[in-house]
């Protein structure tokens, strides 16, 4: 490893351009003749559309456009697309309702937009659109699963029957059921897998440009996945062609699965743009954010672990209804189900193995991925009944875990995934040793004599990540293939651009790819530029999620460095008059080995370029792409063990420690990993202690600001003692698994399963706020 | 409609607002200052974040006009040309940002708690100081050392002074 190499904990080659305030996010850019779009959204969770009066506001300063539902439905626009088909047990296909960009008839979730106003600033569009008049007829609201399901609620889509989307299975039901016959214990748990809010702090922001004459549209957007939107755009929703729309994802301030999805309102915008001949924007509030946003988790389930007399695990049953909100998002259906079910075997050997999943319309905004996507769920089933059947059986929760932790790989687990490689016991080890395990009763007894009641809990969470390998996931009824590109050009002076398919939004691509450059040239990572967020400029790419742009994007870039390392050494050769095989590149230089014959990088560059002097039949040039498309999931792994102290005069939890032990593979930026594990880390912390998203029996969300939806703050969060143990992948040459969700499915179930440990009291829901706790700890009186 | 006229990041500044236009839009959307962000709605989140006459404060919680006669100074101008500020600089070396969106508003929040407590911080301070500051990348656990970082190397620049 050189200094700026592969391992190296480099500091961020973007940062100086965030830290001075010249970042580039899309609220950031001004066009020439732009306008400003502002929404008129549905106040009501479930409604007809009476009618739209748009006439008064029409006549509002400033105006230049007021767009409705109906006029987007005759102009033949698409309807949002879910890009994920599921198949129900009995074999039917998922009931997908109609969802237009702006609604023409029926209003499904609070927030939905109904009109927009296009105006030439933002406040007279505000102004403005304050003056549209729409009457609804309010319809009974389903707010929430429960009432979804009850029979004779009110209906969403006619498309589905008792507002259900689809009852599907995975899993051998009847090996299951005989496991749990013939078990010597059950342990079960109903479990509420609480609604998320993502809340990137960049709110989501698009401005669209149409170019009449060439009939070109360009659309700068917040986006994961630039050319994943202008695939969907242009394929499905009829607004451009492909080769007559550019996307620009810039900076963007954070994702977290929200911003993989195409929006109603870059749709509008664009279609907007050709409709008053002028770029629009439309940067949305943090009022919209919550609205309109996909919300991630949102699960009721019902899970039963069976245990033989020695206390392994022979079976697990569980039965899971997921709230998809009013439309059916982009991948809303895989999260709940292959994102899901497929990670219920956690760590352990599990013989048997049956879910069922049941996903429902509710009036509440779309669900969708939200980072970790269906493995947080997962992973908080699995280890919230390790911990209670550890509890139950009275044997030690690491015992417990580790008697039946996979060691044999590869391990097909009953539900589809094949693990390639892991040491679950190194990693639960290294956490037991952080935070010092043995030490705990004493620790326990002490904070007793203090009045303090203090937990312990365990969580030992997988995740499949490198998402994914496409074969695999096309026959599981994704619409896409999940490889990635890349392309290398190497400069004629020298310097190298690195074009990428992944998109960074804040996970360091523009030092961690320079990285596997320098790694493998010698060269200095200023010398590297990288590429990214722009369809004019990289070729193809399916952006950035699922912990993936290591594991499938740098290894895109891996394989189109090895073609230019390929191509430049032979010109290397023909140079010094040499053989290929002899020649070797270190720091810069391709050197014959053996011998003190050598030429740097940019004369091997000039010879490619001015093509003077290259091998018979040699295209000159010194530039390749590729495409990578892996061959399996990867899967990360680790132990976070969580020390709480709880006041049981308050209810107030308090942590006393936190530690992680990952097993990402090869780390390329030790700095960098960790600071997505923090992160994730915090999200999971949040989710057990402080987030969820709240909606009356209305439709109401009551938790539409950061005064109302609790984010986590720097004094609720501990600093985090984190390590590495290390397996490598062998899925792909780098040896790397993924690092972005790992802390978002793994903390929640070690916070919660310390705090029921210290109330003694099983009993809690996330979010286990100080009211929750003080009840669970004094009963309901 | 009024002129309002300011100093930001030293340079004496006028710009014709709407009575309602706050300040985080003049620096914005009048002098292209886009360094200072909008995160939230509710002046909760402090990407907004500005010094105003010496003290941070929440730039979308003060009307421009508001603002007139004072002195501002934004992310922008807190670098002594390429020479960073020194929490710049920490935030940077701790890797105390991702996406870097919240990173101005953190930054403007922490110099001025470095120099209310005169430097003089600890863990469970910075944590509470932070209060006002939502980020959603990094756990806080990286900012939290860059400012005690910060702390240190800005108590050693002022004794250079």
């Amino acid at each position: 490893m050189g200094v700026e190499g592969i391992g190296a904990s480099v500091v961020r080659k973007e940062d100086r351009r965030f830290i001075t305030g010249k970042g580039r996010y899309v609220d950031d850019i001004k066009l020439v003749g732009m306008t400003h779009a502002h929404f008129i959204r549905s106040p009501h969770a479930h409604a007809k559309i009476k009618s739209i009066d748009t006439s008064a506001a029409m006549e509002m300063p400033g105006v230049v456009g007021v767009l409705t539902g109906q006029q987007i439905v005759d102009d033949k626009i698409g309807n949002l697309i879910c890009g994920w088909a599921i198949t129900s047990k009995d074999g039917t296909g998922m009931k997908m309702g109609a969802w237009p960009a702006m609604a023409p008839e029926t209003v499904r979730f609070v927030g939905q937009a109904v009109a927009v106003v296009i105006a030439e600033t933002k406040n007279q569009a505000r102004d403005a659109a304050e003056a549209v008049v729409v009457n609804y007829e309010e319809l009974p609201a389903v707010p929430d699963i429960r009432a979804a399901i009850k029979p004779g609620a009110p209906q969403l889509h006619p498309e589905a029957p008792g507002n259900v989307i689809y009852d599907w299975t995975i899993g051998d039901e009847a090996a299951t059921d005989a496991a749990f016959k013939s078990a010597a214990n059950i342990v079960s748990l109903d479990i509420t897998n609480n609604r998320l809010v993502p809340n990137a702090m960049e709110p989501r922001a698009a401005i669209a440009e149409y170019n009449e004459p060439e009939e070109h549209f360009t659309l700068y957007t917040t986006s994961q996945n630039p050319h994943v939107a202008r695939l969907v755009l242009s394929a499905f929703y009829n607004i451009a062609q492909e080769h007559k729309l550019r996307v620009v994802a810039p900076d963007v301030g954070g994702g977290f699965g929200s911003k993989i999805f195409i929006y109603p309102e870059e749709m509008v915008a664009l279609w907007a743009s050709k409709k008053v001949g002028r770029p629009v924007k439309w940067t949305g509030d943090r009022t919209e954010a919550f609205l309109t946003d996909a919300h991630g988790r949102d699960h009721l389930t019902k899970a039963e672990m069976a245990f033989d007399k020695d206390n392994k695990v022979t079976g697990l049953r569980v039965k899971t209804y997921a709230n998809l909100g009013g439309y059916m998002s982009l991948f809303s259906s895989s999260v709940p189900t292959y994102l899901y079910a497929t990670l219920l075997s956690g760590q352990y050997n599990i013989p048997n193995i049956f879910a069922e999943v049941i996903s429902v319309y509710t009036n509440t905004v779309p669900v969708d991925a939200y980072r970790g996507a269906g493995r947080p769920e997962a992973s908080f089933v699995v280890e919230r009944l390790m911990e209670t059947a550890a509890r139950q059986l009275n044997v030690d929760p690491a015992e417990l875990r580790k008697k039946n932790f996979i060691t044999q790989f590869p391990h097909q687990t009953p539900v589809i995934m094949a693990y390639d490689i892991g040491d679950f016991h190194a990693s639960l080890d290294a956490a037991m040793k952080a935070i010092d395990y043995a030490g705990f009763p004493a620790r326990q007894a002490k904070a007793k004599s203090e009045g303090k009641l203090r937990g312990l809990g365990v969580s030992c969470y997988i995740e499949a990540c490198g998402i994914a390998p496409s074969k695999a996931v096309g026959s599981l009824g994704a619409g896409v293939g999940l490889w990635e590109s890349a392309e290398v050009r190497v400069n004629p002076v020298g310097t190298i651009e690195v074009l990428t398919g992944s998109h960074s939004h804040g996970q360091g691509h523009e030092t961690t790819f320079c990285q596997l450059i320098a790694e493998r040239l010698g060269v200095p990572i200023s010398q590297v530029q990288i590429v990214h967020g722009d369809t004019d400029k990289v070729q193809f790419g399916m952006g950035t999620y699922g912990s993936r742009s290591a594991a499938v994007g740098l290894t895109a870039i891996l394989k189109a460095m090895e073609k230019v390392e390929a191509k430049a050494k032979k010109i290397a050769a023909h140079q010094l008059e040499a053989s290929e095989n002899d020649i070797v590149i270190e720091n810069g230089e391709f050197k014959v080995a053996g011998t003190d014959k050598s030429l740097a990088l940019p004369m091997v560059a000039l010879a490619a370029y001015t093509a003077h002097n290259l091998p018979d039949g040699m295209e000159p040039g010194l530039k390749e792409g590729a495409f990578y498309d892996p061959t399996n999931f990867t899967f990360p792994a680790g132990a976070y063990i969580c020390e709480m102290e709880v006041d049981a005069g308050t209810g107030k939890s308090t942590f006393v420690n936190f530690v992680a032990a990952d097993d990402f593979g090869r780390l390329i930026n030790p700095m960098i990993v960790e600071g997505q594990v923090h992160g994730g880390l915090a999200q999971g912390i949040g989710q057990a202690l402080l987030e969820g998203a709240v909606y009356d029996s209305s439709g109401q969300l009551v938790t539409a600001s950061f005064m109302d939806y609790t984010m986590p703050r720097a004094d609720d969060l501990p600093s985090f003692k984190l390590s590495h143990t290390t397996t490598l992948c062998p899925g792909n040459p780098l040896g790397v698994k993924g690092c972005g969700e790992a802390g978002a499915i793994g903390a929640s179930a070690a916070v919660i399963n310390a705090i029921t440990d210290a109330i003694g009291n099983n009993k809690l829901e996330m979010p286990a706020t100080p009211d929750r706790v003080w009840h669970a700890i004094h009963g309901n009186a | 409609m009024s002129t309002v006229k300011l100093t930001v990041n030293g340079k004496a500044v006028s710009a014709e607002v709407e009575d309602r236009t706050l300040l985080v839009h003049l620096l914005r959307d009048h002098l292209n200052l886009t360094g200072t962000h909008v995160g939230c709605d509710t002046s909760q989140c402090g990407a907004c974040v500005v010094h105003i006459d010496g003290r941070a404060v929440k730039s979308c919680t003060v009307l421009a006009g508001q603002a007139a006669g004072s002195t501002v100074t934004t992310i922008e101008g807190i670098a002594k040309g390429n020479e960073l500020h020194p929490m710049q600089a920490a935030f940077r070396d701790n890797h105390g940002l991702q996406c870097g969106y919240c990173t101005p508003g953190m930054i403007m929040s922490a110099i001025d708690i470095v120099h209310r407590h005169n430097g003089n911080l600890d863990e469970a301070t910075v944590r509470h100081e932070l209060e006002g500051n939502i980020c959603r990348c990094t756990g806080y656990h990286n900012i939290v050392k860059a400012v005690l970082d910060a702390a240190g190397r800005m108590k050693v620049a002022q004794a250079a002074e």
